[in-house]
């Protein structure tokens, strides 16, 4: 059994909720910078270009890239010989997020209930998703989600019998429909099979992959090319006003399901898809 | 920027005349005051406007900006600070155009509805781009809440702005940027 204390949890995840929101993974950065190059449009290549910019600013003076600094979404993956101490994890983990959004300058976006409307004040509660795995290390992700994109998102439970061609239709019309909303160039995570939540959780995790990487199926690996270069047909382009680059990486991730259904969750990722990691 | 026209300067409170002038697509580069409200701000204007009551800033003649800043860090005079979905506000946009605003900025799609009051108001629909918050705080010299105080980020600030990069999306004529650029580069037909 290794100990951790909670306190080390709430710093950890206060320097990583700054550090997501102002520095642009390289990954992403590095495929704005490509976009840039190869975007057809004139006005694409000079939103392309702000965007680069508008990185290495955030990243030079430590403001926020963007102003919607998100909810905070906080994925941790606890080995089950860990034991935390010192007091409560989940509010750790809150403490950790109004730490960081307060000390980073960060946007407080988060109202306590859906109909009532009051602002909190400091960005929390988190959205805390715990996971058990063997071992004594925990992983903190902590991925900042604006709801721009967020609003764009949609979940369908298909019939199986719609199948790949069904899955492939829910995706087009899914993007075609956000258009320019979702801040494109977008990141596309895609949720197949498990149940209704289930889903929505594959798609939202599907969201950290590196962009460029590949699902290890061959079958999905396809099918995210295809659906990758569908999306980038639909000329939507950058900030939607027209172009070749539309997303920047489009992601599956997959789950066994039931014999009567073909559930699919697609969660809408801004170009600023923004998540920062550490291991404790 | 080979293909992209040069940005034409324009001065805020927007003039009328150069309004009408503006065409969809045009790259401008906006110099002067704009007012932000958000969601909360806009509801919270048009139940008062309901009640009677007179709007707390500003509105004929001006321009308001979609936005909800993050805190200002030391020095400055807000954080980041790049335009909000502007959808969430078409139900309030053509009541504000028909009390004189000439001006919004914000990002994506409006509705039949506000695509028409623009016209009739003679109107101009910007767009700033969306995610580049850093870039456009770059671009604010002021900001001091005006109104709602309460409503930290979505309360009403009167910003003066400096070079701010924008595009015309909608113009006075009605022309949308968004469907001109989307039908000249798709290619899923």
């Amino acid at each position: 059994m290794r100990e951790i204390d909670v306190g080390i949890v709430r710093r950890t995840v206060a320097r990583l909720c700054i550090e997501a929101n102002t520095v642009l993974p390289d990954d992403v950065r590095a495929a704005l910078a490509a976009a840039a190059e190869t975007e057809e449009s004139p006005y694409g290549r000079a939103v392309l270009a702000e965007l680069v910019e508008n990185a290495d600013l955030a990243r030079r003076t430590g403001m926020a890239m963007c102003q919607d600094t998100g909810m905070a979404v906080v994925f941790l993956t606890v080995g089950q010989d860990v034991r935390f101490t010192g007091g409560s994890l989940a509010e750790a983990v809150d403490a950790g997020v109004a730490d960081g959004y307060r000390e980073g300058f960060l946007r407080a976006s988060v109202v306590s209930d859906p109909l009532l409307r009051t602002n909190t004040g400091d960005n929390t509660p988190a959205v805390l998703h715990v996971e058990i795995v063997p071992g004594d290390r925990a992983e903190v992700v902590v991925a900042p989600k604006g709801f721009g994109s967020e609003n764009m998102s949609a979940l369908r439970l298909l019939s199986p019998s719609e199948g790949v061609e069904g899955v492939k239709r829910f995706v087009l019309d899914t993007v075609s429909a956000a258009g320019p909303n979702p801040c494109p160039p977008v990141v596309i995570g895609i949720g197949l099979g498990g149940t209704m939540e289930k889903a929505a959780l594959l798609a939202k995790r599907a969201l950290l992959q590196p962009v460029g990487s590949r699902n290890p199926a061959p079958h999905l690996a396809a099918l995210e090319a295809e659906l990758l270069e569908a999306v980038n047909r639909l000329g939507i382009g950058p900030a939607g006003l027209g172009g070749r680059t539309t997303a920047l990486a489009l992601r599956i991730e997959a789950y066994p399901t039931h014999i009567a259904s073909l559930p699919v969750a697609l969660n809408m990722g801004c170009h600023a898809t923004r998540h920062a990691a550490a291991t404790l | 920027m080979d293909g992209t026209p040069a940005r034409i300067p324009v001065a805020l409170p927007l003039d009328r005349a150069v309004a009408k002038r503006l065409r969809a697509g045009d790259l401008v580069s906006l110099t002067g005051v704009v007012y932000t409200a958000r969601d909360a701000a806009h509801r919270r204007l048009v139940e008062g406007l309901d009640r009677g009551e007179a709007p707390p800033f500003p509105i004929d003649g001006q321009t308001i900006y979609y936005v909800g800043p993050c805190p200002a860090p030391p020095g400055r005079p807000v954080g980041s600070a790049g335009p909000t979905t502007s959808g969430r506000m078409d139900r309030y946009a053509p009541r504000l155009l028909r009390l004189g605003l000439v001006g919004m900025i914000g990002k994506g799609k409006r509705s039949e509805e506000v695509r028409q009051a623009v016209v009739e108001a003679g109107a101009v629909y910007f767009g700033a781009t969306g995610g580049a918050g850093a870039l456009i705080a770059a671009c604010v010299a002021s900001a001091e809440v005006v109104a709602y105080e309460d409503l930290g980020t979505e309360a009403v600030r009167r910003l003066v702005v400096k070079d701010f990069p924008a595009v015309v999306l909608i113009d006075a004529e009605g022309s949308d940027l968004y469907g001109i650029g989307r039908e000249r580069y798709r290619r899923d037909r």
